[in-house]
């Protein structure tokens, strides 16, 4: 950036709100506070959303039966649960009613079901059953033999994790948000009513900033309010999943019993017809190293294997890994400075993709209790986006569609283009993969690519083709 | 969804690659004329397509053909006998006693047939399967991948690629780079050998490409697009390759996901349809031909661990599939009369 330019920079937008950062969690927020009638543009540094922390997680629709007691987290992932059932449908969002098993391995693991139990009641979680042995390997017949007992929680699902925020932001977007893509804030000044935020492609004006950064919101904080209420400690997690084949091994979402630390490494269907096993928990140094080590897939899978024998015959089709935005503290990082017009959504981890929608409620009170209220859309847009949920019907079980370009995982000619050339169009093949599913398949882009590279000319920052053959 | 549409033929060939026209002309010259090949891509002739250099078509038609011609010809062979190929067309399910469901841009259909030859073929084994180290950056590809862009869209996906394996296809790859003015940085190989043997292991000198023996990928590195690739050789020492891509070559595994959704007997060794002599599959309209037939492996192997060193399984040559299609189709019209 020339720095010279920086004071007569161009001013691009002039807004009520301005979120920064393109996650699920900025992408709900645009939606609800345009919904309420704010002005509302939303900065992301990367060429599409969805580029850092919510680019990988475990899909799950949680109830939040296991969340902090009291908690705002909590109370986010049962206010964002409830939206999404309320909104799916009109927005064409997939919901896989799968179901959850917590499986005791072992009797200390059994020892403590009461406990869980107990604190999904406090939780408002009130239909956990008790499996024992034999009703366990009635419902989950392919679990190994070793699984003592579970506790059912029937109603955590699963969704598609990357159409759900591009809903979100669509809906916005066909509401009257702006969006500004490639585009990092490099500093900032309020002036007592108004912030200017300058980035590389201009100055925006906003009354209001929210920080949904994610893996970067404590330094966003650093500079533009001078201090950060936490530290982002990125934790990698990988994943592995295993072809189509597996889908039908088990019914449910296989958890296994939480410690202290972690989760733990869930076995989970997802909504695109695989099964999937992760995510590992290390802490690393950077933000974007989203890299897959051999010796830890190699972990995930041996230990799904062990869980579900039939696993052995059935291949892997991709891995992934996805970084958290994790702090020194297991909560929320939620953070209103009213005097400098400005939230903070920090640390918000695996449960941001359900409390997404209930954080930016959360947000939208935040706003009402500062007395800025705005006039609510009467009659909002509604955006439905394209299913790729592979129980529900996809694009090419409907005729017109050209061709099938990618063959393993079904993406037609039509709705890749449709992609391409949406409100909101992929930035980079990444990108077009989270919104078609194309590559992701078993042969990983053997058969596509070449037809990909052609689609996708001039379309992305980073092409697929570099050049032309000598010939 | 809409309401599907159901014809009848009297064999249905999935794959119009060379053992499925093999097998298709065969069926026609013996009075066979109701015969349905399938093809999901929009163009006919199969893996050949992509290959754009010889030795293609030696056995068949007594010439070194490159793989486009060498496809060509089958499907030309094949259309002049009067044999209907369906391209854009695609089966999402083997049912009972032959009742294929398709997907077609024209809408869903159902194709009873009398027996049906499954003739998939084979793909490589792509980085996320092998269990590879580091970054997930653009410019990792297979080999069919690469062919597949030069030979038929005239793009590159790299220009200085490390490639990784020593099969026959590795050295096709060489070749498809040094068509296409892509200059590979390095070969790799964990053996202490190449895969394959002389004269074919001495191209890479042609090319001026080192190879390296005893080295695995240790590491991808790359934000974006692949910028590095980190080796290790079997002394545990650890050296750095600058490079723009990585080609992942050979350890062929069959396009078999079609059969292991099936009712089909399947082999979880081999990934294969389990056949009898004949070639025919556990239900009796069912045949198999061609690479996505595998032989057992003699120790034991399982395809999920080609990453751990186990000899990779060798993709049979195109001639092989020519033959094998066509003493398919002949058992099969034994097994109609």
């Amino acid at each position: 950036m020339n720095t010279k330019l920086r004071n007569s920079n161009p001013v691009i937008a002039n807004v009520d709100i301005a979120v920064i950062g393109g996650g699920i969690v900025g992408c709900a927020t645009a939606r609800r506070m345009t919904l309420e009638g704010a002005s509302v543009i939303l900065v992301e540094k990367s060429t599409d959303i969805l580029a850092g922390a919510s680019k990988g997680n475990s899909a799950i629709l949680h109830t939040g039966f296991d969340a902090p007691v009291n908690s705002l987290e909590h109370k986010c992932i049962q206010n964002g649960y409830q939206e999404y059932l309320e909104i799916h449908k009109d927005m064409n969002l997939p919901l896989l009613k799968t179901g959850a098993l917590l499986v005791a391995w072992t009797a200390e693991e059994e020892k403590q079901f009461s406990s869980i139990i107990e604190k999904a009641k406090k939780n408002g979680v009130d239909d956990l059953r008790l499996l024992n042995t034999k009703e366990l390997q009635q419902l989950e017949p392919n679990l190994a033999e070793t699984a003592l007992a579970a506790i059912e929680v029937p109603r955590e699902f699963v969704i598609d994790p990357w159409s759900a925020p591009l809903a979100y932001l669509s809906q916005a977007v066909a509401n009257g948000c702006q969006t500004l893509f490639n585009s990092e804030i490099s500093s900032g000044e309020f002036d007592g009513k108004q912030w200017t935020l300058h980035t590389n492609n201009g100055d925006i004006k906003a009354k209001h900033v929210v920080n949904s950064a994610g893996l970067y919101g404590d330094i966003l904080d650093k500079n533009l309010l001078g201090d950060s209420e936490f530290i982002i400690k990125p934790r990698k997690g990988e994943f592995v999943v295993f072809d189509k084949a597996a889908h039908a091994l088990v019914k449910n979402i296989i958890l296994p019993i939480p410690t202290e630390i972690t989760k733990g490494v869930v076995i989970f269907p997802t909504i695109f017809g695989n099964l999937a096993v992760g995510p590992t928990a290390d802490e690393q140094e950077g933000r974007d190293d989203a890299s897959v080590d051999k010796a830890n897939l190699e972990m995930l899978y041996q230990l799904a294997l062990e869980k579900i024998p039939a696993l052995k015959n059935i291949p892997v089709t991709a891995t992934y890994a996805g970084i958290r935005p994790a702090t020194e503290k297991k909560e929320y990082r939620i953070r209103h400075v009213t005097e400098k017009n400005w939230i903070t959504l920090g640390g918000i981890r695996s449960t941001g993709l359900t409390a997404a929608l209930g954080i930016a409620q959360h947000v939208q009170k935040l706003f009402a209790e500062q007395n800025h209220q705005y006039k609510k859309l009467t009659s909002p847009l509604l955006e439905a986006v394209p299913n790729l949920a592979e129980h529900l019907t996809r694009d090419w079980q409907t005729p017109g569609y050209d061709e099938i370009i990618c063959h393993c995982e079904m993406a037609t000619k039509r709705e890749i283009l449709a992609a391409l050339n949406s409100t909101i169009p992929p930035g980079s093949l990444a990108g077009l993969k989270r919104r078609t599913r194309v590559t992701m398949g078993r042969c990983q882009g053997f058969y596509c690519s070449a037809k990909l590279s052609e689609l996708t000319e001039n379309k992305f920052i980073e092409p697929i083709s570099v050049g032309e053959t000598d010939d | 969804m809409t309401n599907t549409i159901k014809e009848h033929c009297d064999v249905a060939i999935i794959g119009s690659g060379p053992a499925g026209l093999s097998a298709a002309i065969t069926l026609q010259k013996s009075g066979i004329d109701n015969i349905i090949v399938i093809e999901r891509d929009d163009e006919a002739g199969g893996t050949p397509r992509h290959c754009g250099h010889p030795p293609f078509g030696f056995k068949e038609y007594k010439q070194i053909l490159t793989g486009p011609k060498y496809a060509n010809k089958n499907v030309q062979r094949a259309l002049k006998l009067g044999i209907e190929i369906q391209c854009k067309t695609t089966v999402t399910n083997l049912g009972e006693h032959g009742e294929l469901s398709l997907a077609t841009p024209e809408g869903l259909k159902t194709l009873v047939a009398k027996r049906v030859i499954i003739a998939t073929g084979t793909r490589e084994t792509p980085r996320s399967a092998r269990f590879v180290s580091g970054d997930r950056a653009l410019g990792i590809y297979n080999t069919g991948a690469l062919q597949a862009m030069v030979y038929l869209k005239g793009k590159i996906p790299f220009k200085r690629p490390v490639i990784v394996g020593t099969e026959i296809v590795s050295f096709s790859a060489l070749l498809t780079c040094r068509k296409a003015g892509i200059k590979p940085v390095a070969m790799i190989e964990a053996n202490s050998k190449a895969s394959v043997r002389w004269p074919i292991y001495y191209s890479h000198y042609l090319f001026s490409t080192k190879l390296l023996l005893n080295s695995k990928i240790n590491k991808l590195i790359g934000k974006n697009r692949i910028e590095a690739v980190e080796i290790i050789d079997k002394t545990g020492q650890i050296s750095t390759l600058d490079c723009d891509g990585v080609l992942f070559t050979g350890m062929f595994t069959p396009e078999s996901s079609l059969v292991r959704m099936s009712h089909l007997a399947f082999d979880p060794e081999t990934y294969s349809p389990t056949v009898d002599q004949q070639g025919r599959c556990s239900d009796p309209a069912y045949y198999a031909a061609g690479n996505l037939r595998q032989l057992p492996a003699e120790e034991g192997r399982n395809p999920l661990c080609y990453a751990k060193g186990q000899a990779p399984q060798a993709v049979n040559v195109s001639g092989f599939c020519w033959d094998q299609g066509r003493e398919v189709a002949k058992n099969l019209l034994k097994d109609l009369e």
